[in-house]
């Protein structure tokens, strides 16, 4: 029988500190919140506009579960291209996403200590609690909540989710969204985002967020404004919908308890997803109307809507 | 007399409710405690992000006992009602009533009900759980465990504790016992959420505000406001410089701090080309910081004030620097906008049509942005249409309208045409209170005529009772254009204005219009062009289903016109009445003066100087007695053709009669109405109304004459006839001039 040979705990590595690395930053957060409690969910596989659209928001939002989770999620913004040239505004960007099922008493304090872990000294800098209630049209979604800022740079959003999908929270979860590009710019004191140091290292093992990321953004605010073909995505668009609308059908509970809850929830989510990311591709290229505009927003919702209602019919939805 | 003191303790308060809300919590909690019975001396609210605070002053220890009696039947009354009333009165049996003697109705029972005075203690325990669960937030939120159930307390944010307190100056103060949903009141508050997280226990107010300086919250948002005002000036000062000050924003900063503490930042002075509205937009509206400006030259200077919450362990440096780095960011931001907005559209092809439908040039940034906006098919209101329709309507009347304000017609459609070009710029989408001013620069930048680009900006003016009207006659055009399509618009579409509600501030258009048309002395017929301006509509089709089966209608149709255009005009009117009401004028006279003929109700000028003409004849002792003698004449004269018929006394006077038997103030009162009435008519008809005031000024001194020795009831037929057809001559003198019937007084 050989000893288990216990290591010790690596000692942390200077390039994993959290003001030195982008990837130090994001890994800080997540064993902060691991430590409290939430699973550590990987980014959903989907392109999505905000970390809420990840089901593990959006649909866990619902019903009576408690539910901890806290993960990464790359988003997608199409309008926000800048070509590489803006040092604040990208078309892609990581968000750093909590959920907590009911909200805790004291979110506020678990906040700022997050912050702290990071490397926040909140007695050098002006954190502020400074109104923002949030609505995604998109998803029939609001709640009460705040931006929060840092020396007036908005740093994260704090919500109480009071309705998702069009349908009332109970309980309330609260959701906290991180930029992480954004925080890790204020830790490292960098004033572009692409000279971010991303693995923390110097000389010429150094990766910045522009070697990584530059190329990117100019490629795909090229697509996003001039040449994402729009008669597909019209058509994409319908697809998602139609597939939407035929999965929730086929998935609805049968009378005759063969398939007491719903079956299809979650594949039916995803083609809500894409529905709204279609959308988001459309909207940037300029060809969707005012008017219209607000008729795709509509469609959207009534795909999240009805995505809720069937989630709610689930085992995760709390349903007998 | 003991006070009471309580803070509602919770996460952050939107600044924008925190000053409601305080006046809220006074108001419903003193009028809880007077409707019982318990008066104090005074009362005042405090607000700061976390907490909402009242302290009520000079309160009773108890209420005042209350006697009431209360009549019972009779004695011997039926069992039925005698039980009946013990019950009601609350009594065992008879013997708890005294009985009293009525002389008429004999003996009857009488129960004396005495009701101690409640607590106050008590009454303030019921009172505050009652406020907060019912409080009138704009937006209030469930949270955590407790929202799993329904009916769960509601606040604005999570409510997380109740400090409340009761008792004398001299005396210990008592905790008032109470709880609301888990949440158990107690003297405990918490001081600044980074310098004095401790908690912290409470007496009453002296020791709550001074606990709190200490713990670095000063508890009265007017001080804060005095603190950052007063520290911002010197900070502006000491650089040679001047804070532009901005009350709303000062308001909303107040809002979020509880130790404000003011800094100077800095910005790149390249960011200086950005338009001055533009930079102060954005370090305003997103980072809610003040501008500066350099007082030799009056442009902002590339410093800010800043105010935080946090006196830094580094003298604010940190968060000086960090407020800097966003401030470039949101200006470079604005600067990629402003940029951005001038130059080429990608997609410019697309909007071919729409710029030769418009006539734009799409060979100009503005011009493609309104071709743009043409082409989107942004709608401006679901039944009138898009932006589009809109803009091509406004042009149209502002051509027609430009040679009647001395504008050229080709600068004024031009103009209109690019009045809403700025609507889809990126600056305005990000900051749209700056339409119309963007709008201007980029007309200006692409090299329109200077009263082109100035009617960009102005067209949207005046916005309010105090606002700026433009004298520019192409401003004057666009702005009248714009101001009269909305209204047509809402009028033809039947969206009008009722009550308070006004969404469309329909109100505020039509006392444009009136400032427009007076301010610039412009004679404008109205009713003409509202007329013609209907037809410009869209046409709309109204349906309506009956049992025959479903009818339609054209909304503005050729039979509709006419009403449509009148009622808009009594629109007008009414609005010209609160304007001159407003303006300590007399509005009475708007009726008087308001005529059957064309031009009489229709040019508002000609109105307004009709109303100023005749407010001061009034105010002349000619006037105010020619008044008095037309009410009397006129209040005479419908007695008797009460007697003898409408149009009775119609017709001129026998002057031959009144030359063989009438009296000598009988004659000189024919004579002055003949020579004053053509006079006046003149007068009227050249717009002169000091002529035709003047012209009835001399009527007057032979109606006083008239009334002092004239008998107008003779009785001889003949001559009391023709004494009031000489009346009705000088009602019909006056009519010519104004209805004399509805003025006041």
């Amino acid at each position: 029988m050989s000893a288990l040979v216990s290591h010790p705990p690596a000692s942390p590595s200077p390039a994993m500190d959290p003001t030195r690395s982008f990837q130090g930053l994001l890994l800080t957060l997540q064993r902060f919140w691991a430590e409290r409690g939430c699973v550590v969910l990987q980014p959903y596989d989907m392109e999505v506009g905000a970390g809420t659209f990840h089901p593990a928001t959006t649909l866990r939002a619902l019903g009576p579960k408690p539910w901890k989770a806290a993960y990464v999620q790359p988003s997608r913004r199409p309008k926000d291209g800048r070509y590489g040239e803006n040092p604040n505004r990208l078309q892609h960007y990581y968000q750093f996403q909590v959920i907590l099922k009911p909200s805790p008493p004291d979110l506020q304090q678990l906040y700022l200590d997050s912050l702290r872990a990071i490397g926040v000294d909140l007695g050098l800098h002006d954190v502020r609690f400074v109104e923002d209630d949030w609505e995604s049209p998109t998803l029939g979604a609001w709640g009460l909540g705040w931006e929060c800022w840092c020396d007036g740079m908005e740093v994260s959003q704090f919500t109480y989710f009071q309705q998702v999908a069009g349908v009332e929270c109970a309980p309330v979860a609260g959701e906290l969204t991180y930029g992480l590009e954004r925080l890790a710019m204020y830790v490292q004191g960098v004033e572009n985002v692409y000279d971010l140091n991303f693995n923390g290292l110097d000389g010429e093992d150094r990766i910045s967020y522009g070697d990584v990321f530059l190329q990117a953004e100019q490629e795909y605010s090229r697509h996003n404004f001039e040449y994402a073909n729009t008669e597909m995505l019209f058509r994409h668009f319908a697809d998602a919908e139609a597939e939407c609308k035929a999965l929730l059908a086929a998935g609805e509970p049968a009378a005759d308890a063969n398939q007491p809850r719903h079956a299809l929830a979650l594949p039916a989510y995803d083609q809500c997803i894409k529905a709204s990311h279609i959308f988001n591709l459309l909207d940037a290229r300029g060809v969707i109307s005012v008017t219209e505009r607000q008729s795709y927003i509509l469609r959207v919702r009534e795909l999240a809507k009805a995505c809720g209602a069937a989630w709610l019919k689930t085992a995760g939805g709390g349903a007998a | 007399m003991p006070d009471l003191l309580l803070e509602l303790f919770s996460e952050e308060i939107p600044a924008r409710m925190q000053r409601k809300a305080g006046e809220d919590l006074k108001k419903l909690v003193t009028d809880a405690l007077v409707e019982r019975g318990l008066l104090y001396e005074g009362a005042k609210a405090f607000v700061t992000p976390r907490r909402l605070a009242l302290h009520v002053a000079g309160l009773p220890v108890r209420g005042r006992d209350v006697r009431e009696e209360r009549k019972g039947p009779r004695v011997g009354a039926p069992e039925a009602a005698i039980q009946g009333f013990l019950k009601a009165a609350g009594l065992n049996s008879l013997d708890q009533a005294s009985i009293v003697s009525d002389p008429k109705k004999g003996d009857s029972y009488v129960a004396v009900i005495e009701k101690p005075g409640q607590e106050t203690i008590q009454a303030i325990a019921e009172i505050v759980p009652a406020v907060i669960r019912s409080f009138p937030w704009p937006k209030s939120m469930r949270w955590g465990k407790a929202s799993a159930a329904g009916g769960s307390l509601r606040w604005v944010r999570p409510l997380h504790s109740i400090l409340c307190t009761f008792g004398a100056e001299t005396e210990d103060t008592e905790i008032v016992p109470f709880e609301v949903d888990r949440l158990v009141s107690g003297n405990v508050t918490h001081g600044h959420r980074f310098h004095a997280p401790g908690p912290i226990t409470v007496k009453r107010l002296e020791d709550y505000v001074a606990s709190l300086e200490k713990a670095k919250v000063v508890l009265d948002a007017d001080r804060r406001k005095e603190i950052i005002l007063t520290d911002a000036r010197n900070l502006a000062f000491a650089q040679g410089l001047d804070l532009v000050e901005d009350e709303g924003l000062l308001e909303e900063v107040a809002g979020l701090v509880e130790w404000p503490v003011v800094l100077m930042g800095q910005f790149e002075e390249r960011f200086l080309d950005i338009p001055g509205e533009a930079i102060r937009a954005t370090i305003r509206a997103n980072q809610k910081c003040f501008v500066l400006r350099d007082p030799a030259t009056g442009a902002l200077a590339n410093r800010f004030i800043l105010v935080s919450n946090l006196m830094a362990s580094d003298g604010g440096a940190a968060i000086t620097a960090g407020n800097g780095r966003v401030v470039r960011a949101r200006l470079s931001d604005a600067a990629y906008f402003w940029q951005t907005d001038r130059g080429a559209l990608p997609d410019l092809e697309t909007f071919r049509d729409s710029a030769e439908k418009l006539g734009l040039d799409l060979a100009k940034p503005l011009d493609q942005r309104m071709a743009k906006l043409d082409k989107l098919g942004v709608v401006f209101h679901a039944r009138l249409g898009t932006q589009g329709e809109r803009v091509q309507r406004i042009a149209a009347l502002a051509r027609e309208l430009a040679p009647l304000v001395g504008a050229d017609p080709e600068k004024a459609e031009r103009a209109a045409k690019l009045a809403k070009a700025d609507l889809p710029t990126e600056m305005v989408g990000e900051f749209p209170e700056l339409q119309g001013l963007m709008g201007r620069k980029y007309a200006e930048l692409q090299g329109e005529d200077a009263s082109v680009a100035a009617a960009v900006e102005e067209h949207y003016k005046p916005l309010g009772p105090s606002d700026r009207v433009p004298s520019d006659p192409v401003s004057v055009a666009v702005a009248l254009a714009d101001k009269l399509d909305t209204l047509v618009g809402f009028w033809l579409i039947e969206e009008k204005p009722t009550g308070s509600k006004d969404p469309y501030a329909l109100r505020r258009a039509a006392l444009g219009v009136i400032r427009l048309v007076i301010e610039n002395q412009v004679s404008l017929l109205l009713r003409k062009h509202l007329f013609q301006h209907v037809g410009r509509m869209p046409l709309i089709m109204e349906m309506t289903s009956t049992l025959e089966g479903a009818t339609g209608r054209v909304l503005g149709n050729a039979g509709e016109r006419p009403v449509i255009a009148a009622d808009l005009l009594s629109f007008f009117h009414d609005r010209l009445k609160v304007m001159l009401r407003d303006q300590g004028a007399r509005h009475d006279l708007v009726d008087a003066v308001l005529g059957e003929g064309a031009s009489a109700n229709d040019d508002l000028l000609l109105i307004t100087r009709r109303v100023a003409a005749l407010g001061r004849f009034l105010d002349t002792e000619d006037g105010r007695n020619l008044l008095a003698g037309y009410k009397r004449a006129a209040n005479i004269l419908k007695a008797e053709e009460r007697k003898d018929g409408e149009g009775a006394f119609a017709g001129a006077p026998d002057l031959h009669l009144i030359a063989d038997a009438g009296l000598i103030e009988e004659k000189a009162l024919a004579v002055a109405l003949a020579q004053a009435t053509p006079k006046a008519e003149a007068a009227v008809a050249a717009e002169d109304y000091e002529g035709a005031m003047a012209a009835l000024a001399e009527i007057r001194p032979a109606v006083d004459a008239f009334f002092d020795k004239v008998t107008v009831n003779d009785p001889d037929p003949a001559l009391r006839a023709n004494r009031l057809k000489l009346l009705n001559q000088l009602r019909q003198a006056t009519r010519a001039v104004a209805d004399f019937d509805r003025i006041a007084g």
